[in-house]
């Protein structure tokens, strides 16, 4: 009775689900903004206190958002590759410091290094409500039309900047 | 004397003071209530699998007090959770959505019902047949055993 | 010294379950009765090697020795000694441990009381849960052995989980193993049978005990789970359809069913491929949860640390276990003959049904678990399926159960009449119904949920309360006498049914009351305020600071009072655990019959003040006393005169088909 055999077929189909889970992350959370405007916000600067930053203003180049705080442990990880890039002037990246203190924040610049070319400051992680922000750091990949492109979760890495981020950067800078 | 009474009733009017009813701890409860059923049903994306009522985590809070406001700005529970989902996708609601990816999964209960019972039904009805063919079968021989046989001992 | 005792009694207990498998099921295969012979004994000193190798954890445990890379990740020098020992099974390392351990210990137990087991099956069976041993033992040995050193030592451990710090926690894990681990038992029963092609009633009725008491355990070990997350957690809250949760819900549904069917496989020899699928399916379910547990697929409160490797190695024994198992069946299981003659109206229509219920549930409940992994693997994007779906899924699933619950023990075997049940359950369902509507206004509250849960709880108990009257009438009218007088004569196995299905009832009743009418305060509280909830009145008296041995904290004093006189006086308490850094709330819980107060604290605010959260709920300790008669139920079942009078009787009894296939 080829009957006897449905259990045994189910259970070859949960097995191989389950194989190719093995190689997922349960917990990574996509972002559904890939492709749609980046969220507008208007928020103070960090080293120039009075002085305020507007996304309206970013349209026309591409740019990295980078989401940041001194009391982030893996931020400290992925912060030197952020320098040197900065250092290599392919593309401006801008800080969104997060649920942070001012001055914590600019000690732990001044110490390890600052590649921003702006820093937003979202005291209240409004603005990361906004931009799907569930953890620190994230790093967004944003165009010239203000179109966020792509997402990175958790620290950067060489691997993914020469694989995926620099290569995007340099295809929407055409 | 007077003293004494007097004395006597500042200090239980004091004692009624201090045995008062506690303040809720939200400003207005009747939000507040709304706030945490929708919560209930929203998930803290930072934890494993804690729902946004439950959770303490930093952004469990952000995302509570978000609800909050945009109840307060007069949103419904649905144009809140259109406001998650846009922001953080389908993973942030415990009820899933039903679309076609979900299909499946909401009908598929249902569909395993039926077909149990239709299986059911079949099984026994075909487990009736094949046990009603061998009876009869037996009966059926039995009868033809006594007509050969001659005598007419056989069993009915 | 002592935790090389233990790594090498895990070599040795897997170099004897290895000779166990092979001879037991060669010899089997061939038989050759010496061969077979080497079951028992091997069974016994697995056991004997895994105590060992347990003890010697636990020691290590308990001597605080930090040079064991488990202990030095999950102890702590201030950890008192009971939490210790728990300690042993709170890691992913030392919970294997005690799943081998409860393994050897079934198997033990299945070489010791199968005396009216024929030789062969008995080989077989413990040929098989050799086989299953073998593969936990090579895991452990290869990806997580519990004895890895750490050298240096560790000046001190990183301490156990505080939220493990708990009584609770401490049973909940050997109770819901011994459940899990219990159903290998009835599965090598099963695989044991399609192996040797005999399928009968006597398969069925030596396999029944062993998987009532297997369900009995994980009944308390999942009951154990809810109420520890109920008093633990701090919310109240007692069952959230967390994937582990889940994994361990599934292999109780279909457990349910297995033990139902195995009722009627014994007595009327039907269902016999069901019933074999079943027991397969539901140790399978067992597998699948340690699978989930561990390998990091699924996210969860309960989960363990992951690694993909480990995941893999699971996934692999798993396909070989199960996909065997279910090859075998495919291929065995038609040959099976039909057993008795039975209508869709009588009890086996009933169970029959009741399967299908039980079984749709559990596929239900293990769609909902997976299907963000399904979707995710198709890269369908990412969802959660979390209460709100289980909830509307589960509940229309088992409300005809329940229902069935009260006819099919007054059905008769093989055909019944629907107008003679419904003359004989009349009055329990009018019963069932004017409480239902009259019930909930005695609370202050009707809505249709409540109504139709005490309907379903009510119709339960009433139809209980007739089965047992018309059973005792019909015994005086047979033989004479008051029929009150036949309550002792009446067999431990129909009270076991009894006490279990009444159990069911008064789970629904907690579940429903809770749900109805628990009432929640949260409110700003200085000393000398109060707060009133479910006719009490509750008092903060004020605060003292709290030193434990590995916390510190602050402790309120919170006076209860009911008219004006005092009650109970409660601490709940807001802990800090030094070493893992952690805020832990306990809450303050007051027992009752009919209700629990629930006190906890939240945060500290300004003016002297804390904000604390009170509730109220009726009836919620239904919920854990109804399981706790399920599974008592089940013990009584299991005590039932004819299992000991069967090991005593006969040694050579063979095949009983004769009266059930005729």
């Amino acid at each position: 009775m080829a009957r006897a055999l449905i259990p045994l077929v189910v259970f070859a189909l949960i097995v191989v689900f389950l194989w190719v889970g093995l190689s997922l992350n349960p917990r990574e959370v996509p972002s559904p903004l890939i492709g749609k405007p980046a969220p507008v916000f208007e928020l103070p600067q960090l080293r120039e206190s009075g002085a305020a930053i507007r996304s309206g203003d970013l349209k026309g180049q591409v740019w990295l958002l980078n989401v940041f705080a001194s009391w982030c442990t893996p931020c400290l990880e992925e912060h030197p590759y952020l320098v040197s890039l900065a250092q290599r002037d392919l593309v401006p990246v801008y800080g969104l410091n997060y649920k942070d203190g001012r001055n914590a924040a600019l000690k732990w610049l001044g110490k390890h290094g600052d590649p921003y070319t702006g820093i937003a400051v979202d005291t209240e992680g409004r603005t990361g409500i906004e931009f799907g922000v569930y953890g620190v750091p994230e790093t967004f990949v944003i165009d010239k039309e203000g179109v966020i492109r792509f997402k990175h979760i958790g620290p950067l890495n060489p691997r993914v900047l020469d694989e995926e981020v620099l290569p995007l950067v340099a295809r929407l800078q055409q | 004397m007077s003293r004494l009474i007097a004395a006597f009733l500042l200090a239980s009017t004091a004692a009624f003071c201090l045995a008062q009813e506690a303040p809720p701890a939200a400003e207005d409860p009747v939000l507040e209530k709304r706030v945490k059923a929708l919560s209930e049903e929203l998930r803290c994306l930072v934890c494993q699998n804690q729902s946004l009522a439950d959770s303490n985590a930093g952004l469990a809070i952000d995302l509570r007090n978000q609800v909050r406001e945009l109840m307060q700005a007069g949103k419904s529970d649905a144009q809140i959770r259109e406001f998650l989902v846009a922001r953080y996708g389908d993973f942030v609601l415990y009820s899933p959505p039903v679309n076609r990816a979900t299909l499946v999964l909401w009908v598929g209960p249902f569909i395993l019902l039926v077909g149990g019972g239709v299986l059911l039904a079949t099984y026994l009805r075909r487990r009736e047949q094949k046990l009603h063919v061998q009876t009869m079968s037996a009966d059926d021989r039995a009868r033809a055993r006594s007509l050969l046989d001659g005598s007419g001992s056989g069993e009915n | 010294m002592i935790p090389e005792l233990g790594h090498f009694a895990i070599i040795i207990a897997l170099l004897v379950a290895g000779v166990q498998a092979f001879f037991s099921l060669a010899g089997a295969a061939t038989g050759n009765r010496p061969w077979m012979n080497v079951a028992r004994p091997a069974a016994h000193a697995q056991f004997v090697l895994v105590a060992l190798a347990f003890v010697c954890l636990a020691v290590s445990f308990l001597n605080n020795d930090f040079s064991v890379l488990n202990v030095a990740s999950n102890s702590n020098s201030a950890l008192p000694w009971f939490y210790r020992i728990a300690a042993t099974w709170g890691s992913h390392e030392g919970s294997l441990l005690l799943w081998v351990l409860m393994l050897s210990g079934w198997m033990s137990a299945v070489a010791l009381f199968s005396r009216h087991v024929p030789t062969d099956m008995v080989a077989r069976i413990l040929g098989i849960m050799a086989l299953v041993a073998v593969g936990f033992f090579l895991f452990m040995l290869l990806t997580s052995n519990p004895f890895d050193r750490l050298l240096p030592p560790a000046v001190d451990g990183r301490d156990l989980n505080p939220l493990l710090q708990d009584p609770g926690m401490v049973i909940h894990p050997p109770m819901l193993y011994m459940g899990y681990v219990g159903f290998s038992v009835v599965f090598a029963f099963a695989v044991a049978a399609l192996l040797s092609g005999r399928l009968d009633s006597a398969w069925a009725r030596w396999s029944r005990p062993w998987t009532t008491v297997a369900w009995a355990f994980l009944t308390i070990g999942i009951a154990l789970g809810s109420w520890w997350a109920y008093y633990e957690l701090g919310w109240g809250g007692w069952w959230f359809w967390d994937p582990v949760e889940n994994a361990s819900f599934m292999p109780w549904l279909t457990g349910t069913a297995l033990m139902h069917s195995l009722a009627v496989t014994e007595k009327r020899g039907g269902f016999k491929s069901w019933t074999v699928l079943l027991a397969i399916v539901t140790f399978s379910l067992s597998l699948l949860g340690t699978f989930l547990v561990r390998s990091g697929v699924l996210t969860s409160v309960h989960a363990f640390a992951t690694d993909p490797a480990r995941g893999v190695f699971i996934l692999g024994f798993l396909v070989f276990v199960v996909g065997t198992s279910l090859a075998l069946f495919a291929w065995r299981a038609p040959r099976v003959g039909l057993g008795g003659q039975f209508n869709l109206i009588s009890r086996e229509g009933a169970l029959l049904s009741n399967n299908v219920l039980l079984m749709v549930a559990a596929a239900s409940v293990l769609l909902g678990t997976l299907y963000p992994l399904f979707l995710d693997a198709l890269g369908l994007g990412k969802i959660s399926v979390g209460p709100p779906y289980f909830d509307a899924v589960f509940v229309p699933l088992m409300a005809p159960a329940m229902f069935l619950m009260g006819v099919g023990p007054m059905a008769r075997w093989k055909q019944a009449s629907l107008p003679d049940l419904a003359a004989r359950l009349k009055w329990a369902f009018a019963v069932a119904l004017v409480s239902a509507a009259v019930l909930p206004l005695t609370m202050g509250k009707w809505t249709p949920m409540i109504a139709f849960g005490l309907l379903l709880a009510v119709w339960i108990m009433a139809s209980c309360a007739v089965n047992l009257r018309e059973r005792i009438t019909q015994l005086a009218a047979n033989g004479g006498g008051h029929p009150v007088s036949y309550l002792k004569k009446l067999p431990r196995g129909y009270y076991g049914m009894l006490l279990a299905h009444f159990g069911v009832a008064v789970f629904i009743v907690g579940v429903t009351m809770v749900n109805g009418y628990e009432t929640e305060k949260d409110v700003r509280m200085t000393p000398g305020s109060t707060v009133s909830i479910g006719g009490y009145v509750i008092r903060l008296d004020g605060f003292e600071d709290v030193d434990g041995p590995n916390y510190t904290g602050v402790r309120g004093i919170l006076t209860v009072l009911k008219d004006g006189r005092q009650r109970d006086v409660m601490f709940p308490e807001k802990r800090f655990y030094n070493v893992q850094q952690m805020p832990m709330t306990e809450a303050a819980i007051d027992t009752g019959f009919t209700r629990d107060l629930y006190i906890s604290l939240g945060e500290a605010v300004d003016g002297g003040a804390w904000i604390v959260r009170v509730y109220h709920k009726p009836f919620v300790d239904w919920i854990w006393g109804g399981a706790f008669l399920m599974a008592l139920g089940g013990i009584v079942a299991v005590s039932d005169r004819r299992y000991r009078l069967a090991r005593a009787a006969q040694r050579k009894s063979q095949d009983a088909t004769a009266s059930a296939a005729a």
